[in-house]
């Protein structure tokens, strides 16, 4: 895909959030910030059989931040608990595609941020201060 | 009549600034910068300044019995006297070179501030500062026991001096204000704040690092007791801005920083302090630094800044009535007239990251985000901001390519 390609990905992902909501009774449940721009994203996951069974974000913030969240929901949605532990910087800033500023990727990773720190129940460090 | 840049001045005064010859294009387009309350461009004398130093001058500063030591030193002075004379301080002793406006507030909080605020002492603020105006207080307020009064602002994003007067009437012992808001574009009537604050018997600083780039300045008529700046936001370089204080307040305070350069006499038991403003400029300085911002000086000077002043209003003017085409957008602060060369918006639904973002795709450098000013943009309501602020080499084209990129994001985002 082309740079314009992607930018229409991620406006589409922006302007029609797959994933979106709420899930009852989560088995997963996280919520993060980007205090720098504001950015807000909640991440729920019912889990079943150690697999992802549900997924559901919901947020607020510029496109990049919450187009990635949405596209993170399509890739670990029905995927095995301990492969979605996998996931990394690279996974989510290829879907992204753009080349993205230090202060964007940070938008881009929200998301990542968000699903570590809820599938290991715990709050990572920052991974991204390189 | 107004005295300002007429079209022709400005295609020369772009030509003193590489960037806008260099910038390697993008797509063909050229930069559109509108950032200059973040950093301004340089011109070639102060760029060529910094060169020249290094590459003729280059020695360390009152250190050195050698001729080129010699008259490193001098130089070195000099820029401090320029300084003096640009603000109309009434001696270079009164100039202390520091980092930048942060480096300077934060001087006067651990120095005057250690020694003069107590427990229960109150510190007037405003809800339009810039954190560089808010954390050294902060620190300082805890560590005292003191407390922090953030005067309020309208509507419109102007200050409410009936809100000040109340505060007045408290236990004041410090007002630190503002001279331009960095987000709002406010003008604070400084003069009128540090007589009432002198009257309230509080000791004022203002934060000028919105004020000295863009409008003629003179401390002793608006009478504060410091005033702090940064070079790179007036043409001159990063790492070098002043701290303009009272000589008897600077006397008064006890050093900073301890090192070199900042004694007299230093035994194993104590040291004597050195002269004013050295005093306060422990160890080697940012000395080719402080020479260009003296070139910065001369060539603000040459333009002259009341040109300057009216121009940046102009600008701010012709703006502010064409951002007004462009669909649901929120303008921040005073209305056009009433404000300096800087506009924070938002455009409604559209994330300020993703309005920069478009704008940058088109080459314009604007800035988004909470701008060190997160306080405010609570205020206000609103997580971020978008904001267009404009120097002397910024066009009435620029604003209209500003706009008309503002309005391709209204169309990307709907
Ligand atoms: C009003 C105001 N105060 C303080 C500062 C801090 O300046 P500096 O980062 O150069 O210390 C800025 C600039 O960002 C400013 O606009």
């Amino acid at each position: 895909m082309d740079e314009e390609l992607y930018k229409e990905n991620i406006l589409d992902h922006y302007k029609n959030p797959r994933n979106y909501g709420e899930i009852e009774n989560p088995d997963i449940s996280y919520f993060d910030t980007n205090p720098l721009c504001g950015d807000e994203l909640q991440l729920q996951i019912k889990v079943k059989d150690g697999k992802a069974d549900d997924v559901k974000f919901k947020g607020k913030g510029c496109s990049i931040s919450q187009a990635s969240a949405s596209m993170l929901t399509e890739m670990i949605q029905g995927k095995d608990m301990e492969e979605i532990k996998k996931i990394g910087k690279k996974e989510i800033l290829d879907a992204v595609g753009l080349q993205l500023g230090p202060s964007r990727i940070k938008c881009a990773l929200l998301s990542l941020k968000v699903l570590k720190a809820g599938a290991y129940g715990l709050k990572t460090e920052d991974e991204d201060e390189e | 009549m107004i005295e300002t840049f007429k079209p022709e001045d400005i295609i020369n005064i772009r030509k003193d600034f590489p960037i806008f010859n260099n910038f390697d294009k993008l797509n063909g387009k050229k930069l559109i910068y509108l950032d200059s309350a973040a950093t301004s461009q340089k011109p070639s004398v102060v760029i060529d300044a910094l060169h020249s130093f290094y590459s003729k001058s280059n020695a360390n500063v009152h250190r050195g019995i050698y001729t080129l030591s010699e008259e490193a030193t001098i130089k070195y002075e000099e820029a401090h006297k320029k300084v003096a004379g640009f603000i109309n301080a009434k001696s270079f002793r009164e100039i202390v070179f520091v980092r930048n406006t942060t480096e300077a507030i934060n001087l006067v909080a651990y120095s005057w501030g250690r020694k003069n605020i107590g427990k229960g002492d109150v510190i007037i603020l405003s809800q339009m500062e810039h954190h560089s105006n808010i954390v050294p207080w902060q620190l300082l307020a805890r560590e005292k026991g003191a407390v922090i009064k953030y005067t309020e602002i309208d509507d419109k994003g102007k200050l409410r001096i009936d809100k000040l007067e109340n505060h007045l009437k408290e236990k004041v012992k410090l007002v630190a204000i503002t001279q331009m808001s960095n987000v709002l574009g406010t003008i604070n009537p400084v003069k009128e704040i540090t007589s009432m604050a002198h009257k309230a018997g509080a000791t004022v600083l203002i934060d000028g690092a919105q004020g000295v780039p863009h409008e003629p300045t003179d401390v002793q008529d608006i009478g504060c007791d410091f005033y702090a700046f940064s070079g790179h936001k007036m043409l001159g370089p990063t790492g070098i801005g002043v701290l303009y204080g009272k000589k008897e307040l600077l006397n008064d305070m006890p050093p900073f920083l301890g090192g070199g350069d900042m004694i007299k006499s230093v035994s194993f038991e104590e040291a004597r302090w050195n002269d004013l403003p050295w005093k306060f400029e422990a160890g080697t300085p940012a000395i080719a630094e402080g020479i260009a911002l003296g070139s910065a000086i001369d060539y603000l000077k040459s333009l002259g800044m009341a040109k300057v002043k009216n121009y940046e209003k102009e600008l701010a003017i012709y703006a502010m009535d064409k951002l007004r085409d462009v669909d649901s957008i929120e303008i921040y602060g005073p209305p056009a007239g009433e404000r300096g060369g800087i506009i924070s918006f938002n455009l409604k639904d559209v994330h300020p990251h993703d309005v920069a973002s478009v704008l940058s795709s088109e080459n314009i450098a604007i800035r988004a985000g909470h701008h060190c000013a997160q306080p405010l943009h609570d205020r206000l309501g609103v997580t971020a901001s978008s904001r267009a602020s404009f120097y002397i080499y910024n066009t009435i084209d620029e604003i209209d390519a500003l706009v008309n990129g503002l309005k391709k994001a209204r169309k990307i985002y709907g």
